[in-house]
């Protein structure tokens, strides 16, 4: 079983994409979002691949890694690709037969959307998850959700989840691909016969699954009990996040983006995305 | 078909985790090695050198990207082979197996392996019995939850899951890791007797020199990811200088066997159990002295 989940995965480095602080790259990932749905015509896409490459570029992540990342949005990559080529309708006709037309907008709306897929994750990616740590994203999420404390919304406890869950995901991914194995070496089939045959297969995997976590969990608990610790209230911290105007500076640097992605879609003409 | 006498071959095989990427690791690199037919071969080596991907290949849960493993002379790789058959022949215990019972009932996770087989429902229990009892496992305990048992109990019952497909290659990664004295040397002890017994082939994995020492006729060395040695037990702990150069060990007799050879009152130096020692020291100090 191949379990290389490289998305999300952090990739240590020194570049300034890794160095910015964690809540500047939340607040970049979340305008670069809007970014993205910003960019309508081809222009705006191109600029849009450009910037991202340039990232890319900045961050000294071998592109390798990135098109792994990629991996598993194929099958919706391909699949979003195919509804459009069969059922956006434009003007010039390229095939025609029985009830399937295929039009050339079809075909450059279906390049765009894929475009669009592979921008938002790349790009995300490059400026979040590959160059962030887990842990400090956690703790620039509670900073940057801190003001919701006071409307007794209990940030810290959510940031603690969301750390331990992150901390396990490749725990877990390890477990079940050693669980999984020993299950093959006792001659169990995880790809073949029916859909029925195979979820039943699932069984002798998902049990002691199931069974570590919870050890897992509760081995967790009684640590962190032994050393006192007893939630977020009057918590000090051992890294202080510090802004600095770089920070500043890389947050306006997205915003702007999409003040130029939305003056380009207006200012030039070329094909334009459908939705 | 081969002319030698190997249960079981790797030929030039390699592996490499995360090929292409940043983090790229030659785990196995180039071994050859044959896993002599009716005997128990030890595979030892210091953590990281390679030696549960290598014995992963054994049963194809790992593929080599190049060279090849041979079993009862077919390639397994072969497109004729069925990757299940020779899961059954080659019985892979690995490491901490109690964290992978999941059946209702103990009995009914020992059958799983069998079952997968298509062993018949009427011969399943018997081999059950069989397999719990090789293991050790008390057969009062089979109608039980696997998560009541012991951790010892639990590791029989894992054992015993394995030993019910009767694979007349046993593979075993670190067996005994976790154990109290008692429960390692008799879990290893039954191992042993399910090679002498049926003369079935045994390959264990181990970080103890005392217990390869004990248990294992041939022993195969391994340092990142390549084979430095395989010899028979006896030849490999005489180097003991080489053994050590790669993070490994001798047993501890055996340093003790080498001072007092230093000192002059040695019994030779290819001593690697106490009790060879002791009949050695018995043999040379005490017979003829008046002693009972």
């Amino acid at each position: 079983m191949n379990f290389d989940v490289a998305f999300g995965q952090y990739c240590e480095g020194t570049s300034l994409l890794h160095r910015l602080d964690p809540r500047a790259k939340i607040l970049m990932s979340l305008f670069y979002i809007v970014d993205v749905f910003l960019a309508k015509n081809v222009f705006a896409f191109a600029v849009l691949t450009a910037f991202v490459v340039f990232l890319i570029a900045l961050s000294g992540i071998n592109m390798k890694i990135i098109l792994r990342g990629l991996k598993p949005v194929l099958f919706i990559m391909i699949f979003t690709a195919v509804i459009n080529i069969f059922w956006y309708s434009g003007e010039t006709v390229l095939v025609s037969f029985w009830i399937i037309t295929i039009y050339l907008e079809g075909i450059y709306n279906a390049l765009l959307i894929v475009l669009r897929v592979v921008l938002l994750i790349a790009g995300t990616s490059v400026i979040l998850t590959y160059t962030t740590t887990p842990l400090s994203l956690t703790d620039g999420l509670e900073r940057l959700l801190s003001p919701l404390a006071k409307i007794k919304v209990p940030v810290h406890e959510f940031a603690l989840m969301m750390t331990i869950a992150l901390r396990f995901i490749p725990t877990l991914i390890e477990e079940t691909g050693k669980i999984m194995d020993a299950q093959k070496a006792r001659g169990a089939a995880f790809t073949e016969g029916s859909l029925v045959k195979r979820v039943k297969a699932l069984i002798p995997v998902l049990v002691p699954l199931f069974a570590s976590s919870f050890r897992r969990a509760d081995e967790l608990a009684t640590a962190m009990e032994c050393r006192c610790y007893r939630g977020g209230k009057g918590r000090t911290r051992m890294h202080v996040l510090k802004a600095t105007p770089v920070d500043v500076l890389a947050v306006l640097v997205i915003i702007l983006l999409g003040v130029a992605l939305v003056l380009i879609n207006n200012f030039t003409g070329g094909f334009a995305i459908g939705w | 078909m081969t002319g030698n006498n190997f249960a079981a071959e790797f030929r030039a095989v390699n592996y490499t985790y995360n090929k292409g990427i940043a983090y790229e690791k030659h785990a196995v690199a180039d071994v050859s090695l044959g896993i002599e037919r009716g005997r128990v071969t030890g595979i030892i080596g210091s953590t990281g050198s390679g030696k549960s991907t290598l014995i992963k290949m054994l049963n194809g849960l790992v593929k080599p990207d190049d060279g090849e493993v041979i079993v009862d002379g077919v390639n397994i790789w072969d497109k004729k082979v069925k990757m299940r058959d020779v899961r059954f022949k080659v019985g892979l215990v690995m490491q901490y197996p109690e964290y992978q019972l999941f059946d209702e009932t103990v009995e009914g996770d020992i059958a799983f392996g069998p079952r997968n087989m298509g062993v018949s429902e009427g011969e399943l229990h018997e081999r059950v019995v069989e397999a719990a009892g090789f293991s050790g496992l008390d057969t009062a305990l089979l109608s039980k939850s696997p998560f009541d048992l012991s951790g010892g109990q639990k590791r029989r019952a894992a054992l015993a899951g394995v030993m019910a497909m009767r694979p007349s290659i046993l593979v075993l990664d670190e067996p005994a890791a976790g154990l109290d004295p008692s429960g390692r040397n008799e879990i290893l002890g039954r191992i042993k007797s399910y090679q002498r017994e049926n003369g079935n082939t045994v390959v264990i994995v181990s970080h103890s020199m005392e217990d390869v020492a004990k248990y294992c006729d041939r022993l195969a060395v391994l340092s990142e990811g390549r084979l430095v040695a395989c010899d028979t037990t006896e030849n490999i702990f005489t180097e003991g200088e080489k053994l050590q150069s790669i993070g490994l060990d001798v047993p501890e007799i055996t340093k003790v066997a080498d001072e007092l050879e230093k000192l002059g009152v040695g019994v030779g130096r290819d001593v690697y159990t106490v009790k060879y020692a002791a009949e050695k020291l018995i043999e040379k100090y005490a017979l003829g002295k008046g002693r009972e």
